[in-house]
């Protein structure tokens, strides 16, 4: 049997052409295959763990998904904002330990900019509870200070001195607040979430920079310079939104209720959880399209792998009766086509392991960049090796049919091939 | 030392046997020419011999043993032990080099390997005697031209000493001068280890330095056409 498996080898050696073509097809594929899956989890990961230690985000009623789409992930606009006793109402209510508000709206070169206060840099958790930190400087103290997420710094060059303006709207040729620019006091440390794109200002300095504007555009003939705004009330009038701690968790529901039953306005109270959740959901279609598709792939590939197996078939019928003369039975013509098919997708699937390691490698700053997904280099995780083995398994399948009629030919064949 | 009896065969979804032969018998050592016109079931003749098809009914004794009546793997296995096989051409693994494909028979049978001794030595002096230049020994089969691959197929057929030759029409791709000089070759290695020969042909001018002559169309009672 070792004998022959020997014979298998040197014999695939002797077409490696051919067989290197199925391999790398099935390398290509796997490698598919395997990066859907990377990047459906990564994505997954990056998406559930842009937010946590929140336990309520509160908003003007819309949907739960647009909520948090606007709130968190800076996506789309709030269609109405909330009052701002509505906000310290919330505030001061027994359960809740703390209260930050956001306010969105403007934006800097396509960045995001949030009002919100000093307090979210202290509050606000990613991942598994991590806190924020600043790769440089210090939270805003003052009306014109800035703090960057880690990726505005890196995209745009900015370090903690640097002076910005801000744009209104979130079109990056939209009218400027050019007439008071910001300082930059902080960058954050990169964590993946969607504040790595944000400009975070004080709230006060959002009341500020609109103060001689009315409808989205300056008012003509009005102009305040940035150092007459102290003498203004910058307490805003409305917010976008705001993120709720709570003394203890027990009350979230208790809370929720209360929220969405407000009185002064009509108001919505999501668990971010509970909303990312769903948000995941309404994006299953599309992942399991893909996963689908990719799959399909493998499939295409594996068939390859048989056509080719087949096609050599013929040539090798006389190879195969020598086999046979020699004393090789009918299960080790079967076995020998069989390890050979198999050894080919085995031989693929490492390849396409290694290829999308390279793939992450090279990719995963453009990932992180465009997509805000962060794509990891790490050993196949238990779901992906389930695949690999699927792969495998498929591939055997696939290699059964050729060794089968290999081991027609054998017995029908006798000493030389009958056409 | 090769007896057959009673033997019928036919090939799946054929409806007329295309062998049906009453017997015949080869004493050990003998090197009997067997003449058949192409169709006349020689190929199955040797593919029953050498156990790679299943008569439906009857006897093939090698060496006093039914053959017939061994299970499929044992059949492999004394096919291996005790048949040397030469066919027409392309008798070689293409890619395996000349020494290789001669040292085939010992990989797939230890009675082989232990009766070649040291099965290099073997090989080499093999190939040697049947005048196989050394700078061809380790060149794939594929590289060598049709007579230089008939000697190293003799020389697989031979090594290991088994007690059965089979050569099916293995000259049939050598030039006229040549086609003697290699059945002389063979039939004085045959000879040297003892063999039982049994040479198949068309070409019956070929005949006339074998201990006996046979006609398959004499022993084989099945009509004649429809397998090639």
């Amino acid at each position: 049997m070792k004998a022959v498996l020997l014979l298998a080898l040197k014999s695939a050696w002797a077409r490696r052409l051919t067989l290197g073509i199925a391999l790398i097809a099935i390398a290509l594929a796997s490698a598919l295959l395997l990066a859907v899956e990377r990047v459906r989890h990564d994505a997954r990961q990056s998406f559930t763990q842009s937010i946590s230690g929140v336990d309520l985000v509160v908003g003007a009623r819309t949907g739960g998904v647009q909520l948090m789409l606007y709130a968190v992930f800076h996506s789309g606009s709030a269609t109405s904002n909330i009052r701002w006793d509505s906000f310290e109402a919330i505030a001061t209510h027994p359960a809740v330990a703390w209260a930050v508000p956001l306010s969105m709206g403007d934006s800097h070169r396509g960045h995001p900019v949030v009002g919100t206060h000093a307090d979210f840099f202290a509050h606000f958790r990613y991942a598994d509870g991590r806190p924020l930190a600043f790769a440089t400087g210090a939270p805003f103290a003052e009306v014109f200070e800035a703090v960057l997420g880690s990726e505005v710094a890196q995209a745009l060059g900015y370090r903690t001195g640097d002076r910005i303006t801000l744009t209104h709207g979130m079109v990056e040729l939209g009218p400027d607040h050019d007439d008071k620019p910001f300082t930059v006091v902080g960058v954050l440390a990169p964590t993946g979430t969607p504040v790595d794109r944000a400009v975070h200002v004080s709230l006060e300095a959002i009341t500020a920079i609109h103060l001689d504007w009315a409808g989205g555009a300056p008012l003509p003939g009005l102009v305040i310079p940035a150092e007459h705004v102290q003498k203004f009330d910058l307490q805003p009038k409305e917010i976008t939104a705001m993120l709720v701690g709570l003394k203890s968790r027990a009350d979230v529901f208790r809370l929720q209720r209360h929220i969405n039953g407000y009185r002064g306005e009509p108001l919505l109270a999501v668990m971010p959880g509970v909303a990312l959740d769903e948000l995941w959901r309404t994006l299953a279609t599309v992942e399991r399209t893909l996963f689908a598709l990719s799959a399909l792939v493998v499939l295409v590939g594996l068939a390859g792998l048989t056509a080719t197996l087949l096609a050599g078939l013929n040539e090798r019928r006389r190879e195969l009766a020598i086999l046979r003369a020699l004393g090789a039975s009918p299960q080790a013509i079967f076995l020998m086509l069989t390890v050979e098919g198999l050894l080919v997708t085995a031989l693929g699937v490492l390849a396409g392991t290694a290829l999308l390691a390279v793939g992450i490698v090279t990719l995963a700053p453009l990932a992180q960049a465009h997509f805000g997904v962060h794509l990891s280099l790490r050993p196949p995780s238990g779901n992906e090796l389930a695949l690999l083995m699927s792969i495998l398994a498929t591939g055997l399948l696939a290699s059964l049919a050729p060794g089968w009629r290999a081991w027609r030919m054998a017995l029908t064949d006798g000493l030389t091939p009958r056409n | 030392m090769i007896a057959l009896s009673d033997l019928v065969f036919r090939w799946p979804r054929q409806t007329s046997p295309c062998l049906d032969m009453p017997g015949f018998a080869l004493a050990a050592g003998e090197r009997v020419f067997l003449h058949g016109p192409s169709g006349s079931g020689k190929s199955t003749l040797l593919a029953v011999l050498g156990g790679v098809a299943v008569p439906e009914r009857g006897r093939v004794e090698l060496l006093g043993q039914d053959i017939v009546a061994l299970a499929g793997h044992r059949r492999d296995a004394f096919r291996a032990d005790h048949i040397g096989f030469i066919f027409q051409q392309f008798n070689l693994l293409p890619w395996l080099s000349a020494r290789d494909n001669v040292l085939l028979p010992c990989t797939f049978s230890a009675r082989r390997h232990g009766r070649a001794g040291d099965p290099p030595a073997e090989a080499t002096r093999l190939l040697e005697r049947l005048d196989l230049a050394e700078s061809l020994w380790d060149k794939p089969a594929a590289e060598l031209s049709v007579g230089q691959q008939q000697r190293v197929a003799a020389a697989r057929a031979l090594i290991g000493k088994p007690e059965i030759l089979i050569a099916d029409e293995p000259t049939s791709a050598l030039d006229a001068e040549r086609q003697q000089a290699f059945i002389d070759l063979l039939l004085t290695e045959a000879a040297a280890v003892g063999a039982t020969l049994l040479f198949v042909s068309h070409d019956q001018r070929l005949a006339a330095h074998f201990d006996r002559v046979l006609s398959l169309a004499d022993i084989n009672r099945a009509a004649m056409g429809g397998e090639a």
